[in-house]
């Protein structure tokens, strides 16, 4: 069986920095982590492998050079093989590019049972690429499993709702999106660290996996930043003081009336 | 010389920050305050391939260099020791000295189960007459047919009751002083041994420490380590092995305390001003970070003479020497800093500082790393 798992080389912290000019994402000096997401992703995978050896996880990503880091990290936490999409053609990518260029890597790589990925990205948060990528590749999706069973030719898995979850059976291939509920992804190890070190992570450009250049990077991508900012933080909210319900009540309208909003 | 981190020291770093972070720094006040030994995070630890780190693949260890390992100790002890010197005593003391001493027989029964962290080991020289002075060594040792019998007994036996495989150092010809002295392998469940006591100490109480009792203790013929009579050497190089994972632990401890320290002068205001705006402290962890960066770099070159198979019994009481003392200093000043809170309980620099102190004492006192470099500078 073989698995690919799509993984996202973000940046470490929950507060973006982010280029006024250009509305892109400042890097530098930021330390870079798998996305969260998408360790669960993997995390997933190498269940499957820990319980069918003879499964090979393979974890594909789209980034500049330095995603190599990231993608060593995978092997180390039991990763069989690591490939880095990387080509300047592909910069500037929306998700409707990078699922082209992810799709495109995915077929190149071939012979896949199953795909996951992260809901989402903890820079873009927009849980896009792994949903349009399923669609380039003709294949269902499942999006926030929480649970997973293989049986057999097929998966079962819950899909989280807001209120609840969805039980669904879906036939492999498939894609699911993998939310942090599914599982508590391991830790890299130390035997792992050796092989990853000592292991090339392959690289692959646009011409590498084929892709339609007039469908991927910057000029291609349908969706352009127009503009960033950071949301101002609002006020402190008011308590209204009272004894009672009644008093708080009245408190309320009288306070409402002096801003003339009723 | 070369000063940067290897692609393998990297993500061993990060992976066991991330694992001290996450799983360690949650329980370390409690295992100090309880005095308990932390079986689930060993066991993690042992499945990441920490407890057997610098020893071949072909016995089951994870196949790094020491200077690797190293690293990983002092990040483990930035959140705490005790977690540390658990790895570091099974590590150097036990597991090293059958690796290198043990015959084929002895490895291939011994370090698969220690390698893998499945069995605890421990290493037992001291005595209550014999600490530095291990000719005056009392346990005794006679063959009895096909069997060794062990009388006497240790104390401040890291590991004891809690590991499975014990080294243990025996005189077999008290005449001979520390050339009649022998090195036994003794399992928990050997006959005639026991543990009847664990200290309560001031610092590292997470590490269970305690009295060995053999009484009558038989043990198969096969269990002498090394050589009869050659006992002393196995104890002092796996000392000198184990230096450097306790010079590690030290650094760990300074390396956190001054860590705490930054994070606490940049929250704590006095005088409308934060502690770090106050000049005679901030030149003070200037000062701090001297001591620490330069105690790293001489325990890394012994680590890295090791690596290389030159000799690294003075280079490692130096490493010993100069991390210990780096982290007295160190602890110290982020108490001093913290201020009463330091003193309490609430912040982990009061650990710290009570660890610390061991650090100057175990594997060779301050005193006898001393006197194995004036050995040196005098010859």
């Amino acid at each position: 069986m073989r698995i690919i798992v799509c993984v996202k080389q973000v940046p470490d912290t929950t507060e973006i920095k982010i280029n006024p000019e250009t509305g892109t994402l400042i890097r530098d000096g930021v330390p870079s982590i798998l996305n969260p997401d998408d360790a669960n992703a993997l995390e997933q995978a190498l269940q499957i492998k820990d319980a069918n050896p003879d499964t090979e996880v393979v974890v594909i990503t789209m980034g500049p050079p330095q995603a190599k880091e990231m993608l060593q990290e995978c092997i180390a936490m039991g990763a069989d093989d690591a490939i880095l999409l990387s080509d300047r053609a592909l910069g500037g990518s929306d998700t409707w590019a990078t699922s082209n260029a992810v799709a495109a890597g995915v077929k190149k790589v071939g012979d896949f049972d199953l795909i996951f990925a992260g809901r989402q990205a903890i820079d873009g948060d927009t849980a896009q690429v792994g949903p349009q990528m399923a669609e380039k590749l003709g294949i269902p999706q499942v999006t926030y499993v929480k649970d997973f069973t293989l049986e057999g030719d097929h998966v079962i898995v819950k899909r989280a709702l807001e209120d609840g979850y969805e039980v669904l059976k879906v036939k492999l291939p498939c894609v699911l999106t993998a939310i942090k509920e599914l599982n508590t992804p391991r830790y890299m190890s130390v035997p792992g660290i050796l092989k990853a070190a000592k292991q090339e992570v392959k690289v692959w450009n646009a011409a590498d996996i084929g892709v339609d250049l007039t469908t991927v990077g910057l000029k291609a991508s349908p969706t352009n930043v127009f503009k960033s900012f950071t949301p101002k933080p609002k006020g402190a909210g008011i308590a209204v003081a009272g004894d009672t319900a009644k008093e708080k009540a009245e408190n309320l309208v009288a306070a409402l009336k002096e801003k003339h909003i009723i | 010389m070369e000063f940067s981190y290897s692609r393998e020291q990297q993500m061993v770093k990060k992976m066991l920050k991330e694992f001290a972070e996450k799983e360690i720094a949650p329980i370390a006040a409690e295992i100090d305050e309880k005095a308990i030994y932390p079986y689930d995070t060993i066991a993690k630890l042992s499945k990441l391939g920490l407890m057997g780190m610098p020893f071949p693949p072909e016995y089951g260890g994870a196949g790094t260099d020491y200077l690797t390992y190293i690293m990983a100790i002092e990040e483990i002890s930035k959140v705490d020791a005790s977690h540390g010197v658990i790895i570091q005593t099974h590590n150097a003391l036990c597991c090293w000295p059958i690796f290198t001493y043990g015959t084929e027989e002895q490895k291939r029964k011994y370090l698969p189960d220690l390698l893998s962290g499945k069995k605890l080991g421990a290493f037992g020289l001291t005595e209550p007459n014999a600490g530095t002075d291990a000719a005056g060594t009392q346990t005794k040792a006679y063959l009895d047919g096909d069997e060794w019998v062990l009388n006497g007994s240790k104390i401040f036996i890291s590991g004891g009751g809690i590991a499975e495989v014990y080294i243990i150092f025996a005189m077999t010809d008290k005449s001979k002083g520390t050339k009649g002295i022998s090195a036994f392998i003794v399992e928990k469940s050997d006959v005639g041994f026991s543990v009847p006591k664990h200290e309560n100490k001031m610092g590292i109480r997470g590490s269970i420490a305690a009295e060995l009792v053999f009484e009558d203790c038989r043990i198969p013929k096969d269990r002498l380590l090394g050589q009869e009579g050659k006992g002393f050497k196995v104890a002092m190089t796996s000392l000198d092995v184990g230096r450097l994972g306790i010079a590690a632990q030290a650094l760990g401890i300074a390396q956190g305390a001054f860590d705490e320290t930054v994070k606490y002068m940049k929250q704590r205001k006095q005088f409308g001003k934060s502690l770090d705006k106050f000049q005679a402290l901030s030149f003070e962890m200037a000062s701090m970070k001297v001591r620490i960066d330069g105690a790293r770099y001489i325990l890394y070159d012994a680590c890295n003479r090791r690596d290389r198979g030159l000799p690294a019994t003075v280079p490692a009481a130096e490493a010993k020497l100069a991390c210990s003392e780096a982290a007295s200093y160190v602890v110290d000043k982020a108490v001093q800093f913290h201020g009463g809170y330091g003193y309490i309980k609430d912040y982990p620099v009061e650990r710290m500082y009570r660890d610390q102190k061991i650090t100057e004492i175990y594997e060779g006192t301050s005193e006898v790393m001393k006197m194995v470099m004036a050995g040196e500078i005098f010859k």
